[in-house]
């Protein structure tokens, strides 16, 4: 892992996305699919925290070796600040960060299932499997299509391909679990890759564990340091032995977990509520005031 | 100023310390990761995480949420029990060549005593530091060290056992130069000020609070005047004690203000979180303050505050 002060050779809008393309070559040299990296916030804001992204793209070879991409859909404070980054501009990023994912040895057909930037880190791994002469298909989806991540490029990396989006604006209407029993099926998939909301994943790996299918997942706890220094990220992870779990950080023991042994009723059972809901029977009030 | 030798190296109740910044409690990892972030040796110490007797798996996620200038954070102080502690995680910190100062916390008195048993004759840890913001077991209580006489009487069981020195890392939660005077008297060697201060954060879009355990702890910047203001107090009322003042400091000029206010060195939290290289750029600008001022050690730093002569009778609001 290096800290880097890099420079932005792009900025581009992808979709709904912001794409940062960095000259980073400690870093782009190292990366594996599945790792991410961090970005330092400016020292003057009131906002610490660096900000956690996979990997998207790292070139080792060619006229963009040394380089670095990830995406991000801008949301909160520091998003919104890195969306206003501009080429030549300099990020401080520290990476690579994580455990990335493995490759199978002797099983070649490999179902990738990606929500909205999980596509971002499943595209790297999804070359990666290609170069390994496996068979790659895919699953994509997102609430609308501004939100499918390079769905072109998706459909170029795998041989078979589904888009879902929630209000059908591109491919199939619904979620990628709609169409993941059919996909898997019709591509005989013996291994399965995922990245998305924690909830998504937790239904992937039902489907997994029913079907006895071998799956990798990327899971986005809240991070911190993202170098295993403060115990913010954990997840619950049960031990091998079958003697009960453990609180393993995301950012050093992820952040790709074997979905079988995440315990996600623990991970998710959700921040209570702060206003309880009102029992049934009781109407609710929708508008406020009055 | 020529001829003057000029050293970063402090003796803080006869623990000698490379520099005065070491890495606070619960921010250093378990030994392994510092390795690449960070030259262990421009450490002043790395004070290890919280340990129990029993291994602890924390608290819910999300464990962290920002805030202005600050973090809200809670970790459970999930840690693996004193006995992998002392087989696994001691020896790493130990071999990374920064002195080690072993927080240990607890619930009752007799796992402070046991703790510090476990803790002696230990190669590499130079000091104890006892974390006394849980939950008072035994007595029922939400804080230990709400009372300075339930605080004392933990502190002083275990310096009394100790053989290396003890610092009480005390949280603002009552009068705190009393509380600091009774762990003194009852034997700790120094007090750290501050340990993060109870906090809650909120998600109104999601009508929730931001962590998974509801209430936390508040740390970063945000924090730092009310640390200096401890330290000082302290400093002011009993300035023979050693001080680790740690609550905010991101920066060089933090330091020597925290220095300025009575500390005799620092500790570094939220900071190292957020930049594992901030302890070690926080001692070269130490460095390069002494140097613009012509001063020889941090420990000259102590006591230069100037005062207003006569105290105004208002002061005290
Ligand atoms: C390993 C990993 C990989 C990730 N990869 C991507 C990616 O490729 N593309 C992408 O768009 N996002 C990714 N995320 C999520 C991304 O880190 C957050 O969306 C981002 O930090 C939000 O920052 P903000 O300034 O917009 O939000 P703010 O609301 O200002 O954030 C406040 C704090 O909460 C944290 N936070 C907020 N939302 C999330 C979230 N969903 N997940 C984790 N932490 C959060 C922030 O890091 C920050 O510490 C990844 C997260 C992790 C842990
Ligand atoms: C993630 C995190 C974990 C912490 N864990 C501990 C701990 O285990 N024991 C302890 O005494 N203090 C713990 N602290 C408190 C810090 O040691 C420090 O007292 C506090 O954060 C104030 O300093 P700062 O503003 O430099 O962070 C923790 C702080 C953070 C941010
Ligand atoms: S984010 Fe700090 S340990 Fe993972």
């Amino acid at each position: 892992m290096r800290r880097t002060r890099a420079e932005i050779l792009s900025a581009r809008r992808v979709g709904a996305y912001h794409s940062l393309t960095l000259v980073a070559p400690e870093v782009a040299e190292r990366a594996r699919p599945g790792q991410f990296v961090a970005v330092q916030m400016p020292e003057d804001r009131d906002y610490l925290l660096p900000r956690h992204f996979s990997i998207h793209q790292a070139s080792r070879r060619g006229g963009w070796a040394g380089t670095l991409e990830f995406c991000f859909e801008p949301g909160g404070k520091g998003t919104t600040w890195l969306a206003n980054a501009r080429a030549h501009g300099f990020l401080d990023v520290t990476g690579p960060l994580g455990k990335g994912f493995a490759y199978p040895k002797r099983l070649t057909n490999c179902l990738l299932v990606a929500e909205g930037h999980g596509a971002a880190s499943l595209y790297f791994l999804a070359q990666e499997l290609l170069v390994r002469e496996k068979r790659v298909d895919m699953v994509l989806g997102a609430g609308t299509m501004e939100r499918v991540f390079k769905p072109i490029e998706g459909k170029r990396l795998s041989q078979t391909n589904a888009i879902m989006t929630e209000d059908g604006t591109l491919g199939d209407r619904g979620t990628v679990l709609d169409a993941l029993p059919e996909m898997a099926a019709r591509c005989g998939s013996e291994v399965i890759y995922a990245a998305g909301p924690a909830p998504m994943l937790e239904k992937v790996a039902a489907f997994c564990r029913e079907r006895r299918i071998p799956a990798q997942v990327v899971v986005e706890e809240r991070m911190a340091c993202g170098v295993g220094l403060c115990h913010s990220c954990v997840v619950p992870v049960a031990r091998k032995d079958g003697s009960g779990y453990d609180n393993l950080r995301a950012c050093v023991d992820g952040p790709v977990f074997n979905p079988a042994r995440v315990l996600w009723d623990r991970w998710m059972s959700d921040v209570p509520t702060m206003i309880p809901t009102p029992p049934e029977g009781l109407p609710v009030v929708r508008s406020w005031p009055g | 100023m020529a001829g003057v030798k000029r050293s970063l190296a402090v003796d803080v109740g006869g623990v000698l310390l490379p520099t005065p910044v070491m890495i606070a409690s619960g921010c250093a990892g378990t030994g392994r990761e510092l390795a690449g972030l960070v030259d262990p040796h421009k450490l002043g110490a790395i004070v290890s995480r919280s340990v129990t007797l029993a291994p602890r798996k924390g608290t819910p996620t999300p464990r962290i949420a920002e805030s202005a200038s600050g973090i809200v954070w809670s970790t459970g102080l999930q840690n693996p029990g004193i006995e992998v502690f002392v087989k696994e995680e001691l020896p790493r910190l130990v071999h990374t060549g920064a002195p080690v100062i072993v927080s240990i916390a607890g619930g009752t008195m007799e796992e402070y005593v046991r703790l510090t048993s476990l803790l002696q004759a230990r190669p590499g840890v130079v000091a104890i530091e006892t974390q006394i913001s849980g939950r008072d077991e035994e007595l029922g209580r939400e804080v230990l060290a709400s009372r300075p006489d339930r605080a004392a009487e933990i502190v002083g069981a275990v310096a009394r056992m100790s053989m290396i020195p003890v610092f009480a890392k005390l949280p603002l939660l009552a009068d705190v130069v009393e509380v600091a005077r009774g762990c003194v008297r009852a034997g700790a060697t120094g007090l750290t000020l501050i340990d993060a201060l109870p906090a809650l954060g909120v998600t109104a879009s999601r009508l929730r609070p931001s962590l998974g355990s509801v209430s936390g702890w508040l740390s970063g910047p945000a924090i730092r005047p009310v640390a200096l203001r401890a330290v000082f107090d302290v400093a002011s009322a009993m300035p023979d004690v050693p001080i680790l003042g740690c609550g905010g400091v991101r920066t060089g000029e933090d330091a020597v203000e925290m220095m300025l206010a009575g500390a005799w060195a620092v500790q570094v939290g939220t900071a190292t979180v957020v930049d594992p290289g901030a302890p070690v750029n926080v001692a070269t600008g130490v460095l390069a303050y002494l140097k613009e001022k012509g001063l020889a050690s941090p420990a000259d730093l102590r006591g230069r505050l100037r005062l207003p002569a006569a105290p105004d009778p208002e002061g005290s609001w």
